[in-house]
């Protein structure tokens, strides 16, 4: 049994299908990577998954049990962790509070302060503690931002092109971190740089005009015809 | 700055207003009991519009089923003051429990427009039911209701004292409110609501919850405002009494506990000039609205918070 | 008098409430929908008309009709002016947030109404009806004013919905309406056209109340009940949409002809700001409105 399971997944919106019954299984321990080309409907699928939109057709389940008709939160509740494409954190809160608003809504139970310092070592903004979130750099709040992520304690955590805008060196750093969730945490990583999924990826599952265009390893993908021919356009 | 030093200036800020209304000749210590029930009415506003972002335009729904639900048992059944003040906070409460469930479907100008289009059927409410509620005229409470343990609530001293203790209550509860986990989550669903979504916050459970502790806020003060001053009357859910609370904070600053009193404070004695210069009061309280809304939209305290005191509640 | 004749007059008499919302409301509505701006103040800029028109009544000299004529022309005028005024010295700064603009046009309507008591005073005045024909039915006598308010209404709204589907300037607005940069983008100076919209819906106010005005009296406080009226039929018609305003305007209108005669005027109203509630909480594009 996989640990996050879509089926017959469908939206529509009036009458462009962006979602056209995807089926699609995230494994435990794995990281995953979801790619395709612009449209192709990987945002709306992941916006299916994590509950910000209710799909009109088919179910999700979570470890087994139904999540089609839960809200976002209350997912976020049962260890589906999000982290934004554009970082959206609190401006105004602190990098603590930002990180604690986390933890308070997510699976962690014990002492507030303890679970915030260790999500802010993981990602090491331990120095950054104290400042107005709103005065970060960039490279700093995409770290703050995957920080609020992990703060769920998420059993999946679903990365929204977590790379994008970042340098060359970060990417590197951002590499390890990711790879050293798993196996606790599994991740479905959606990625435009191709360099980092292919790295990071056991599994690939490619999108094109709301279906599954192809699934397989890393290897599989890069040899197979259709994905070529989806990216360099026929 | 440590939790420790917030508490203590809270606690001076209160000192000095018991201080003042005792010392005060008795002229200022009815006002000051007048404006202390209005800052707790502010401070209930506050934690729904400052601290959460909740822009109601009903509150005087939540003030005035404060007032009726003290007044009306005491005039129909002779009740005294204490219990007829826990029927108005629970009748506000009861009542934002009521409205919010339904307006919290909306958000921005629509949550606006709903809070107001509520509150003024409530207001026309009161006249219809004019047989129970006195109508336009709305009626005098019995003093024989505004007791206190023997003590006459129109006395000016039991009264500077009861409308300080409700106060100070208030203030003491929101100040540890806001500083909890829960008023973290106020701010955030202010700030950035679909991100606290995503944190796993239930934002109309938690919205709502916030608008039942506003309304409760604001059923006290109406009805402590009953209860000391002896009057309800249907004038007090017009929306005039939605926008007043409104301004108390925007003036002294949107999200901050303290900034209710001071724009509670500042209000009034503009109002009390203003009143012996022109019968057209509301004027100045026009002008100032539009001030307030174009160069200070932070508020007083607000302006404190950005530049000199990062931390403050 | 017998229950169907009863009920001719609620519905002449809500007819002619339609008239009224229809022309109270049309300004609000536009410029809700171009500019996104909920107008507050809008009942005030109604008051203002109808003062004005008493004031054009005392100085103007000769026939009732010709004072009329005059004030149908002033008031609109200076009404519009304020409204621009506003516009620049207040709206505009705050870039139209549309929150901030709720506040700021809360403020204005308070200083337009106390300055409306300073200067006319406390006291409801009465302005003749340019003519005072009777429309004589079996069982009552109808004044043929009222009808004519009527008659007045449909053509101010027909004029209105020429002007903006027809016109040039109406193409301008309905395309800042539509997407407001891309309206810039196409070289059309928004801010004139705010200016304008916002002028055009407070004139549009003054019109309707110089109309009102022989069928009631002019005095401070009238704006609140047109203000709370035209918020009704704006949101039950649909935000914005000049269809939706008017079908909202006549329901609205008649059921209040109706139940106020039948029932109670409190009830009326009691019922009318609870529909406008709900509907906005379970039905946001307004009961006549299309589903997005």
């Amino acid at each position: 049994m996989s640990l996050l399971r879509a089926r017959g997944l469908q939206r529509h919106f009036g009458g462009i299908a962006a979602v056209d019954g995807v089926d699609f299984d995230l494994e435990k321990g794995e990281i995953h990577g979801l790619i395709g080309p612009n449209g192709a409907g990987k945002t709306t699928f992941v916006s299916l998954l994590s509950g910000r939109i209710a799909p009109q057709e088919g179910r999700i389940t979570l470890e087994g049990e139904d999540i089609t008709a839960l809200p976002a939160h209350a997912r976020v509740r049962r260890g589906l962790g999000y982290t934004f494409q554009i970082t959206a954190i609190f401006p105004g809160l602190s990098v603590f509070d930002n990180v604690a608003l986390a933890v308070q809504g997510g699976r962690g139970r014990g002492d507030l302060k303890a679970l915030v310092a260790r999500a802010l070592a993981q990602v090491g903004l331990e120095a950054l503690r104290d400042e107005e979130a709103g005065t970060l750099s960039y490279g700093h709040l995409r770290l703050l931002e995957l920080a609020m992520g992990l703060a769920l304690q998420p059993k999946v955590l679903i990365l929204d092109e977590p790379t994008q805008g970042l340098a060359a060196g970060e990417i590197a750093g951002f590499i390890q971190l990711v790879r050293g969730l798993t196996p606790e945490v599994s991740v479905l990583l959606i990625e435009h740089n191709m360099a980092v999924v292919m790295e990071l990826a056991q599994r690939i599952t490619v999108l094109n005009f709301g279906r599954v265009l192809a699934q397989g390893s890393p290897a599989e993908i890069r040899a197979n015809k259709a994905v070529q021919e989806a990216y360099l356009g026929a | 700055m440590t939790g420790g030093r917030i508490w203590a200036l809270h606690l001076a800020v209160l000192v000095a207003l018991l201080a003042a209304g005792l010392l005060l000749p008795g002229y200022h210590s009815t006002n000051l009991a007048r404006i202390l029930v209005l800052a707790t009415f502010a401070l209930g506003y506050n934690l729904a519009f400052g601290y959460t972002g909740l822009l109601s335009l009903g509150h005087a729904m939540f003030f005035a089923a404060g007032m009726y639900g003290a007044g009306l048992p005491a005039w129909h059944w002779g009740w005294e003051a204490g219990p007829a003040l826990l029927t108005g906070a629970a009748a506000g409460g009861l009542l934002a429990l009521l409205a919010g469930s339904l307006a919290l479907r909306t958000a921005g100008v629509s949550f606006m427009i709903v809070t107001l289009m509520f509150a003024q059927a409530f207001a026309l409410s009161l006249l219809y039911f004019s047989d129970w509620t006195g109508g336009d005229d709305g009626f005098a409470v019995p003093t024989t209701a505004r007791l206190v343990f023997g003590h006459a609530l129109s006395a000016d001293v039991p009264r500077f004292l009861a409308a300080w203790g409700v106060f100070a209550l208030g203030l003491v509860i929101a100040l540890a409110l806001v500083c909890s986990r829960f008023g973290r989550v106020m701010v955030a669903l202010r700030e950035n609501e679909e991100r606290a979504r995503m944190l796993g916050i239930n934002p109309y459970r938690a919205k709502l919850q916030v608008l039942v502790i506003s309304g409760i806020y604001s059923g006290v003060a109406g009805a402590a405002y009953a209860l000391l001053f002896g009057y309800v009357g249907s004038s007090f859910a017009s929306i005039q009494y939605s926008i007043l609370p409104m301004l108390y904070v925007l003036l002294g600053g949107a999200g901050t506990v303290l900034g209710g009193v001071i724009g509670a404070a500042g209000i009034f004695y503009l109002t009390e000039w203003a009143t012996a210069l022109t019968s057209a009061w509301l004027f100045l309280v026009g002008l100032a609205l539009v001030v307030l809304v174009l160069f200070l939209p932070k508020g007083v305290l607000g302006w404190v918070r950005a530049k000199l005191w990062r931390n403050l509640p | 008098m017998a229950f169907g004749p009863f009920l001719l007059l609620a519905l002449m008499e809500g007819l002619v409430t339609a008239a009224v919302l229809s022309l109270a409301a049309v300004g609000l509505s536009l410029v809700f929908g171009v500019m996104r701006v909920v107008n507050v103040a809008h009942g005030e800029f109604f008051m203002l008309g109808a003062v004005i028109a008493w004031f054009v009544s005392t100085m103007v000299p000769g026939p009732a009709w010709l004072a009329f004529a005059a004030a149908l022309i002033v008031a609109p005028v200076l009404v519009a002016a304020l409204a621009a005024m506003v516009d620049g010295l207040v709206l505009k700064r705050l870039s139209y947030n549309p929150e901030a603009t709720i506040l700021a046009t809360i403020g204005v309507m308070y200083m337009i109404q106390q300055a409306a008591l300073s200067y006319y005073g406390p006291d409801a005045r009465p302005v003749l009806a340019p003519f005072s024909w009777r429309l004589q039915l079996p069982w009552f006598g109808y004044s043929g004013y009222k009808l004519f308010v009527v008659l007045a209404a449909g053509l101010v709204l027909l004029a209105v919905w020429l002007g903006l589907t027809r016109s040039k300037a109406g193409l301008v607005m309905r395309a800042t309406q539509v997407d407001r940069e891309v309206a810039q983008a196409f070289g059309i100076n928004v801010g004139l056209v705010y200016r304008g919209v916002f002028a055009l819906g407070a004139g549009l106010a003054a019109l309707g109340a110089v109309l009102y005005v022989p069928i009631s009296q002019a005095h401070y406080l009238m704006g609140h009940d047109p203000l709370l009226l035209s918020f009704i039929v704006v949101i039950i018609g649909g935000l914005g949409s000049l269809r939706g305003t008017l079908v909202a305007a006549l329901v609205i209108g008649l059921s209040d002809g109706v139940i106020s005669m039948f029932f109670s005027p409190t009830l009326a109203k009691i019922l009318a700001t609870l529909l406008v509630g709900l509907v906005l909480v379970f039905r946001p594009q307004g009961l006549f409105g299309a589903k997005e």
